[in-house]
């Protein structure tokens, strides 16, 4: 049965260009904001710990997704070190063009935490990363830092 | 029919807001986890979940389902997410009934959720998608074009005054004023809705609801579960859904009969056969103040254009004959999109168990409805419950 | 929900954020699109360009539609001819706009309209903006006539027509 219409003239073939003209701004969540401002403030990463699951949520969450337990009075320092979990080089940006250097990602598991963390490695090549890569987060000083992801400058190796 | 029966055994929600400090996951856990509590069930308990809730550009969050799914409870377990625009709210327990009905899922958790706020430089910018793309959008239209559209010929059909209309955001509002979760509760008079901003005549500012922030959620147990978990479950006898075309502009939008038509099969179902004698409690869909009216009239509770009658003769007040929207609705508590229905279907709950509190409607109501609408005035979803 | 007990949910005020009480993280997701248009409204638009109006019809429903569709969605089988309408029609519904697509206000009202297309089966319309005339002076079911662009300015658009005008 197929469709009853050929396009026979090239010109009769049509784009219609538009784009949805939206831009976000998120909170951060009750958990996020007091992530966020532990690392702005104090130079350090706080997770939360659900003491009947055993398990320590970095980045934090406010609630337990294996129990449900809500888990904001279950603050817990983890450590500036953790170790590299896995580990990619990125040579493309987010439109498909060309780095004009290479981005090293890891995920890294600071010390005490559960969860991962993605970030950049910093101070090695690509070549010397190993799985098991003891690290340690370098952070942009203080003043220049905004609650964001990017106050950590990279992760860079510590001489074990 | 060979389905098992299915009740509602507790409910919970969030504030709703204009902006919330919590991710829609804080809020969606906020609710499922309250929901639990009601009915002291944990998530051991739940055997799979439904989430409903709007596609990535409102909150600006890819794949919002799998996003959600941990504050939805849905941690290891069967996920199923649904979106038909306003519709949702009151299609996420549709869909959560068929998880129990069919007998695959005893307990099931259903969670609505929405966060508009993130949206910039508003989230109109975000409905603008509704038009269509290659006839529509070049117009630059704004949402409330087609409301406005739809409001102008349901009154020119019936011959209905924007008085009479703004009636209903006078109740609703004032209703929502016992509503612990309103955002825009508040006593107002019909010259107020006159005399508020003049958005895209014929609709004004306080003919319209706001932009929110917020989730509820309910448990959904098959009946040997229900009678076990509680001494008040209050059963959905009745569901329907129906969608009808994007082709708007080819429709005749003075009467939604895609709400008719979801109306009857949550009636066929349920055994009622003379709705305004045998509902005791309503809550239709009421974003703007005339859908109020036009979807009494589509739930074939009163004649076409006869709706706004029945609000100037006080007969949808809470100590009326046929209470309508005793919540506060859309227009007093707020509108979080996939949310705001489910909180209907909660007050239906609520007001058959007798716990709606300062909202209480008189005289032990046993059968009420929810609906909801969404889309392109396309869609109609029923639910009748009974206790 | 008995008694008053306190329901979660943190609300935070527009000072909240201009003050910086709350960390925000902004994105910018920059999505465009080039949607093909598609065999009707490819046709469809072609035909704009040339400041003509065409539906297609179905013979078995016998529903001449607008905008053109190569399917009919009732009878759900292909439709069957090009039918040329006129650029005239009737208002069916009208309302009068003071805002733009982001919510912000305007001084000069606009005035969306869905159109019935002569030509077309009855209640057959499609959405566009009336002009020519005050807001006051509409009424529903008036009779109304596309303005167009020049030739040379037409694209191959719904704005190809610049408003209907009452005649």
């Amino acid at each position: 049965m197929g469709s009853p219409e050929q396009i026979s003239q090239v010109e009769d073939i049509r784009y219609v260009y538009g784009e949805i003209p939206v831009n976000y701004a998120y909170t951060l969540g009750v958990a996020g904001e007091r992530f966020f401002r532990e690392i702005m403030e104090k130079g350090r990463f706080m997770g939360t710990r659900c003491p009947q699951c055993e398990y320590t949520y970095l980045p934090p969450r406010l609630y337990c997704e294996r129990c449900f337990a809500g888990l904001d009075d279950q603050w817990v320092e983890v450590g500036s070190r953790g170790t590299v979990e896995a580990f990619t080089v990125a040579h493309l940006d987010l439109d498909g063009q060309p780095l004009a250097e290479p981005q090293l990602l890891a995920l890294v598991r600071l010390e005490g935490a559960d969860g991962l963390l993605v970030h950049r490695l910093g101070q090695i090549e690509a070549e010397d990363v190993d799985i098991g890569l003891l690290v340690r987060a370098v952070f942009r000083p203080r003043r220049q830092r905004k609650g964001s992801i990017l106050d950590i400058r990279y992760f860079r190796p510590v001489a074990s | 029919m060979g389905l098992r029966r299915v009740a509602v055994v507790g409910a919970g929600m969030t504030k709703f807001m204009r902006r919330a400090l919590e991710t829609g996951r804080e809020l969606s856990w906020q609710a499922a986890s309250m929901a639990l509590d009601s009915c002291e069930m944990t998530l051991d308990d739940i055997d799979g979940v439904v989430i409903g809730t709007a596609p990535d550009a409102f909150d600006g969050v890819h794949m919002k389902g799998e996003y959600l799914s941990d504050g939805c409870g849905a941690w290891q377990k069967p996920v199923m997410r649904g979106y038909v625009g306003g519709g949702t709210g009151v299609f996420s327990p549709i869909q959560g009934w068929y998880h129990v009905a069919s007998g695959l899922f005893d307990v099931v958790l259903v969670v609505g959720e929405e966060k508009m706020s993130s949206c910039h430089p508003h989230p109109q910018g975000a409905f603008l998608t509704i038009f269509d793309n290659l006839l529509e959008r070049q117009l630059e239209p704004n949402l409330i074009w087609i409301f406005a559209l739809e409001m102008h010929r349901y009154m020119t059909a019936y011959g209905l005054s924007k008085r009479d209309i703004a009636l209903v955001s006078v109740k609703n509002k004032r209703n929502a004023l016992d509503h612990p979760c309103a955002q825009v509760a508040e006593d107002i008079t019909v010259d107020d809705v006159l005399n508020s901003e003049v958005m895209v005549w014929p609709v004004n500012r306080l003919d319209v609801s706001p932009v929110s922030d917020g989730a509820v959620a309910m448990v959904l147990a098959a009946e040997h579960v229900a009678k076990r978990v509680t001494d008040k479950p209050v059963w959905i006898d009745g569901v329907g859904w129906h969608l009808d075309t994007a082709y708007w502009t080819n429709r005749d939008v003075s009467y939604p009969k895609y709400v008719e038509y979801a109306a009857r099969m949550a009636y066929r179902m349920a055994g009622i056969t003379e709705p305004r004698k045998q509902i005791n409690v309503v809550e239709p869909y009421d974003p703007f103040s005339y859908k109020e009216l036009h979807h009494l009239e589509g739930l074939l509770l009163c004649g076409k254009g006869e709706a706004p009658q029945l609000t100037v003769d006080g007969v949808t007040q809470r100590n009326g004959d046929l209470p309508v929207c005793p919540s506060g609705g859309l227009l007093g508590v707020g509108n979080p999109i996939a949310a705001a229905g489910l909180m209907k279907v909660a007050e239906i709950f609520w007001q058959l168990r007798g716990e709606a509190g300062k909202r209480q409607v008189p005289g032990k109501p046993i059968t009420g409805l929810a609906q909801a609408w969404g889309d392109l005035m396309q869609v109609g979803t029923v639910v009748v419950l009974r206790i | 929900m008995t008694a008053d007990r306190e329901y979660p949910g943190t609300p935070l005020s527009d000072s909240d954020v201009s003050q910086g009480k709350v960390l925000i993280v902004e994105a910018d997701p920059n999505a465009r699109y080039a949607w093909d248009a598609g065999i009707a409204i490819g046709r469809f638009l072609a035909e704009l360009k040339k400041g003509r109006i065409v539906g297609r019809r179905c013979h078995r429903c016998r529903r001449t539609m607008v905008p053109p569709r190569m399917f009919c969605e009732q009878c759900f089988r292909p439709t069957d001819e090009w039918v040329y309408l006129k650029d005239s029609g009737r208002v069916n519904t009208y309302s009068v706009s003071y805002l733009r697509w982001d919510a912000s206000r305007v001084e000069e009202p606009t005035i969306p309209a869905v159109i019935e297309i002569d030509g077309a089966s009855k209640g057959m319309g499609i959405m566009h903006l009336l002009g020519g005339v005050k807001p006051e002076d509409v009424q529903m079911g008036m009779r109304v006539r596309a303005v167009w662009k020049p030739a040379r300015q037409r694209e191959g658009s719904i704005l190809d027509i610049r408003y209907f005008r009452p005649y």
